[in-house]
């Protein structure tokens, strides 16, 4: 079994398990971070595809390579976004769930809408 | 089988149990801390697929930055767990154990078939490195040949920060992010401030630089600076700034407005949009990394610091 079989199998578990999250965990920041979960295995199965068409002396296919880092980074962005409006459903509500209407009377001190 | 076969076997071994832990364990905390050793060892994983730029990006940014910021929002987060009691019921819990196993299998099943040999743009990237006279190929795909995307994660960079300051309330619009941090002045953390910037910043300067030939780059140095600045400000040492400051903005718009700038002069004087003049290639995608840099090392540290939660003054 060579690297990239090992790898390319334990990514694509990866995928599956942060899809199950995704859908299976009621908390919003525990689906922020099976979406990256899943995300994380998707960039892995391009580094994969990548080392597979590793050619002229590279390693890697650079051209996957540069997309990968770009994803990283907009992933990033969004996960952080995401916890931002999170965090402010927090302040505002003064709880994160994502089922009926929030709470009228909101337990925390909520500093202005 | 060897002793890499091995290594790469107990890796994965390790890499798929965090993955498992981190999404079946029940408190969020412990769930946080697992998918932050699960992306600092995806970027060993990186290394041993010899994808070292992306190793160094998903270790500083993946790992690094995006643990920081998933911590902070399950620090603050903690007490609202007991209250959610919702649960999905078995059903949901079963068919979607259903899709997720069989996309996964497909998915395993695709890698196992792969077409052999694979196909790849390699050869192109190396008859085409001389006309930008840098030999890191990942450089070279990002900053020239795929150029339009990375300007365009640029956009995405600002339009995230565009998001989040949105969220502010109307007391804290264009005030500071986060709260004060208050640390021991004779403590751990403030000695730490004081004595690694200083070297971070040659790093991170240095990783952009070494990035035209060797693996760095702007995003990988541009990490290493958030993360210095960030330190900064959690000792206590330095405030967040206002997020109505004109430098800051000025900032945040440098590294896509130059890209931009530099994009439209090859549309209006060179043969198509970022088209860089081969003899000018070099230096101006150095120009660009070097806005970028400064860029993304403010937009990462102004994401993590979060939405203006304080007035200015």
């Amino acid at each position: 079994m060579s690297a990239v079989t090992v790898f390319g199998l334990c990514a694509a578990a990866a995928v599956g398990l942060g899809l199950y999250g995704l859908i299976a965990n009621p908390q919003p920041l525990r689906k922020i971070i099976a979406f990256n979960l899943l995300g994380s295995g998707v960039f892995l199965l391009f580094g994969i595809v990548g080392r597979r068409g590793a050619a002229a002396a590279f390693g890697n296919d650079p051209v996957p390579q540069a997309l990968v880092i770009t994803g990283v980074v907009v992933a990033f962005s969004a996960t952080a976004l995401a916890i931002a409006l999170l965090l402010r459903l927090f302040q505002i509500a003064g709880s994160t769930t994502l089922d009926g209407p929030a709470p009228a009377s909101p337990p925390s001190d909520p500093s202005g809408g | 089988m060897s002793i890499a076969t091995v290594f790469e076997i107990a890796l994965a071994a390790v890499v798929l149990g965090l993955a498992i832990w981190t999404i079946a364990v029940p408190d969020t905390y412990s769930a946080t801390v697992g998918f932050i050793a699960y992306g600092l060892l995806v970027a060993l994983i990186w290394v041993r697929l010899d994808a070292v730029d992306v190793a160094l990006t998903e270790a500083a940014i993946g790992g690094g930055l995006g643990g920081v910021v998933l911590l902070g929002a399950a620090a603050r987060l903690r007490d609202t767990e007991a209250m959610t009691t919702e649960a999905p019921s078995l059903i949901v819990r079963l068919s979607a154990a259903i899709l997720s196993a069989s996309i996964a299998a497909a998915l395993a099943v695709a890698i196992l078939l792969l077409p052999d040999p694979a196909p790849t743009l390699a050869p192109e990237v190396v008859s085409n490195s001389g006309a930008t006279g840098m030999a890191n190929p990942v450089t070279n795909v990002l900053m020239a040949f795929r150029g339009m995307d990375t300007m365009l994660e640029k956009v995405v960079l600002l339009l995230a920060i565009v998001g989040v300051w949105s969220l502010a309330s109307d007391q804290a619009w264009g005030g500071r992010p986060g709260l004060r941090h208050q640390a021991d002045p004779n403590g751990v953390l403030a000695f730490l401030a004081r004595l690694l910037p200083p070297a971070g910043i040659v790093v991170g300067i240095y990783i952009l630089w070494t990035g035209a030939d060797h693996p760095g780059g702007a995003f990988q140095g541009g990490a290493v600076l958030a993360s210095m600045w960030l330190l900064v400000i959690m000792a206590g040492l330095a405030d967040t700034p206002p997020v109505r400051s004109r430098w800051l903005r000025l900032i945040l718009v440098s590294g896509p407005g130059l890209f931009l700038v530099v994009g439209l002069g090859g549309l209006c004087f060179g043969p198509a949009f970022l088209a860089y003049p081969v003899a000018f290639a070099k230096p101006l995608i150095l120009g660009i990394e070097v806005a970028m840099l400064l860029t993304i090392a403010t937009t990462l540290g102004l994401l993590l610091a979060g939405a203006p939660e304080r007035s200015a003054e």
